[in-house]
């Protein structure tokens, strides 16, 4: 029976659940071979694997080899796939941003172009926005592009590149007008990374791997046709991008937070810590947050699917995702004691990682900032 | 999936949300928190009710709202009952709802039949009161409403003994909380409870997180307007960040208090097998951030909100008494951690 407040599927989500938790069963690759490359290529085959069976770019319309998933139907997703603890698709930053930037801002021709091979995994894509002196406040950047015969030239620095070294196309942001307030002298671009001119140089982070890149580009070229959302219009279509970026973190991070608590049972059960009083208020306090991002992630759905408008508890499952998963690492490392500064271990990996979470996707300082303007309507100070 | 309130329900909601406005303005919040006592104490301890407004509510089957209808109740549910919970607290009402409704949750889902024909009318029209109180033996330390009313319940673990409160001891407490009337409660004799009191006890906790939801809201509304309005140094205290954050903090907070409590009430009334869960989950979330909101409101209010001619105060003490009733957020944080797989019977059979 349905009740008005309805925390069940309706029929056709129900269905949609199941379907792709069947096709998992059967389809799941295993697990991830180690070494960078041998994992990317595993990404890219189980990516193709779920272009096959219609599971690629499941947000977008149909016309551009999507499903039209509802809003509901992608966080199904999410979750299923968190729940199987499949690996993330290869393409995973064309599939959740550049798609769906082409498709919002795209020509058709653009649209024909480029939006193909990102679901086959053919074509990755990177993301060009952040600069050593531009993080937060992005829109200060400093890369330039000039136009000059015909075609942009570029010079300038990238950070926090995700798979730069694999990547044919970057979703580039550049000043191309100096003298134009910083907000709108910028011009977003689909830059061909196979140049020699695109430098990529991987940054190694505190877990001692590479995961992102710094890029250089000096005097690259872009083509006239590789400008997305007309020149100028850079700020705007980069928000959309940020958007959807955002966007995806809710309903699947609340699962997978679940699931690593559900091993932080068993670490403390291996450990003979189950009865340590601190430890249980600790862990059931992880556990209320866990699910009050989910509940939150879902309630702020609910309303972006009413009213086209996220209610302010949409604002906040990636803040509360940040404290979460780093309040647990942590919870891990004291459960694991001297131990626990041994290096080559998983629980070891994410307690570092973690400290990423904060400020990755939009700090928590920037993120409390939006909700404190847009949702509380406090003054802004800048 | 559609988690937010039919349209019947947002109904309810604002109908109680105006009534409530009008009849229980800050000002007159205040003056019946200092009319309560006569004999000349300090103003501000044990409030006055409003029997008027209690009597109009009847009429309009608030206290019975969860109650079948074939004993006088609206038969709805209990996210309806949370509804009323939400902005009752909202609005700081003192009345003695939240324990009248104790004792209907707990006649509704664990009264004998008999015991439910006795009780639940004079509970759903409002003019024959109850209250529960938990725990000590039978010696509740903290029973609310236990001075007005006829009926009292005294619920151990997984038991019950229903007493008329004439044949009960009952002394008048003083409490931080200026807005409801506490009582210590000894009785011996009285009759067992029909059933499990536990179902209703889960309830009780969730209509509690959502008093909890309303105070912490109202309390971040008032933080919210007051660092608009206030300037220093030549600009509103709201742009600066360390004050900005923590409304966006208290927000954050309350939203996650209020997810959990709404989800509480529909395991109540769809998913039955979570409720323990669920209950525990929110009121031990509502109990901690109904705490943290109001003291960091009050820090953000700066001077004025350390004074008792600032309404403040009067949230912060609810919230600090919430926490407590009916569970602490520490003791359904154990159940939390024993209900998500913690298991201290599983952990000693394989140590």
């Amino acid at each position: 029976m349905r009740r008005p407040v309805d925390l069940t599927l309706s029929p056709s989500e129900q269905a949609f659940r199941d379907e792709l938790r069947a096709w998992l069963e059967e389809n799941h690759p295993g697990e991830e071979p180690k070494g960078e490359n041998e994992a990317f290529e595993f990404r890219r085959t189980w990516q193709r694997r779920l272009h096959e069976a219609g599971y690629a770019g499941l947000s977008w319309p149909k016309e551009y080899g999507g499903r039209g998933a509802t809003l509901v139907e992608q966080a199904i997703f999410g979750e299923e796939l968190a729940r199987a603890k499949a690996p993330p698709a290869a393409n995973l930053l064309g599939l959740v941003m550049g798609g769906p930037v082409v498709i919002a801002h795209g020509t058709e021709e653009q649209k024909q172009r480029y939006l193909e091979p990102i679901l086959s995994a053919e074509e990755i894509w990177c993301q060009g926005f952040s600069e050593p002196d531009s993080g937060s406040d992005l829109a200060s950047l400093k890369t330039r592009a000039v136009r000059s015969n015909g075609e942009w030239v570029v010079t300038g620095q990238k950070v926090w590149t995700t798979l730069a070294h694999e990547a044919k196309w970057c979703m580039l942001v550049a000043r191309t007008d100096q003298d134009a307030p910083k907000h709108q002298g910028l011009t977003y671009f689909l830059m061909d990374m196979e140049q020699d001119a695109v430098q990529v140089r991987p940054l190694r982070q505190i877990t001692g791997e590479a995961e992102f890149n710094e890029l250089f580009m000096e005097e690259a070229r872009i083509p006239d046709e590789n400008v997305l959302g007309g020149v100028g219009n850079g700020w705007p279509v980069a928000i959309t991008t940020l958007m959807h970026e955002r966007a995806g973190i809710g309903a699947s991070s609340a699962i997978s937070v679940k699931i690593a608590l559900g091993q932080l049972v068993e670490l403390a059960k291996e450990r003979g810590v189950v009865d340590d009083p601190l430890v249980r208020q600790r862990f059931a306090q992880l556990e209320i947050e866990a699910e009050a991002l989910r509940l939150n992630a879902w309630r702020g759905l609910t309303q972006v699917m009413k009213t086209g408008v996220p209610g302010p508890e949409g604002s906040l499952p990636k803040l509360q995702w940040a404290a979460v998963n780093q309040g647990l690492t942590e919870l891990a490392m004291e459960i694991r004691g001297d131990e626990a500064l041994l290096r080559d271990s998983e629980w070891t990996y994410r307690f570092l990682r973690a400290r990423a979470n904060s400020i990755e996707g939009g700090t928590t300082e920037v993120l409390k900032n939006i909700v404190a303007e847009r949702v509380l309507g406090l003054p802004k100070l800048r | 999936m559609n988690f937010d309130f039919s349209d019947d329900q947002q109904a309810i909601k604002r109908t109680a949300k105006d009534l409530l406005a009008t009849r229980f303005s800050p000002e007159r919040v205040r003056e019946l928190a200092d009319a309560g006592d006569p004999q000349g104490d300090p103003p501000g301890i044990r409030p006055r009710y409003d029997e008027n407004v209690w009597s109009e509510l009847g009429e309009l089957g608030w206290p019975g709202i969860f109650i079948d209808e074939e004993h006088g109740g609206q038969g709805l549910g209990a996210v309806e009952l949370i509804i009323l919970m939400e902005e009752l607290g909202y609005a700081l009402a003192p009345l003695p709802f939240l324990s009248n409704a104790a004792a209907g949750l707990v006649l509704q889902h664990a009264g004998s039949d008999e015991q439910r024909e006795r009780w639940l009318p004079g509970i759903a029209s409002g003019e024959a009161r109850g209250t529960v109180g938990v725990g000590a033996g039978g010696e509740p330390p903290l029973v609310p409403d236990a001075d007005s009313a006829e009926l009292i319940v005294l619920l151990e673990a997984d038991s019950g003994t229903v007493v008329e409160a004439s044949a009960a001891e009952v002394e008048p407490l003083e409490t931080i909380d200026a807005t409801r009337r506490f009582d210590r409660v000894r009785a011996d004799g009285g009759e067992p409870l029909g059933g499990d009191p536990g179902p209703a006890v889960d309830r009780i906790a969730t209509a509690v997180a959502a008093e909890l939801v309303g105070v912490s809201q109202r309390a971040m509304e008032m933080a919210v307007e007051y660092a608009r309005e206030r300037k220093q140094f030549g600009r509103p205290i709201g742009s600066y960040q360390a004050v900005s954050h923590a409304c966006a903090q208290m927000l954050l907070e309350t939203e996650g208090a209020r997810s959990t409590t709404y989800w509480a009430a529909w395991c109540a009334d769809a998913e039955p097998e979570t409720l323990p869960l669920a209950s525990s989950m929110a009121k031990a979330y509502a109990s901690d951030a109904g705490w943290r909101v109001n003291a960091s409101s009050l820090q953000v209010h700066g001077g004025i909100g350390f004074t008792w001619e600032h309404d403040l105060h009067f949230f912060l003490k609810r919230a600090k008494a919430d926490g407590r009733l009916y569970g602490s957020a520490r003791e359904h944080r154990e159940r939390v951690a024993e209900l998500c797989g913690l298991s201290r019977e599983t952990a000693a059979a394989t140590s």
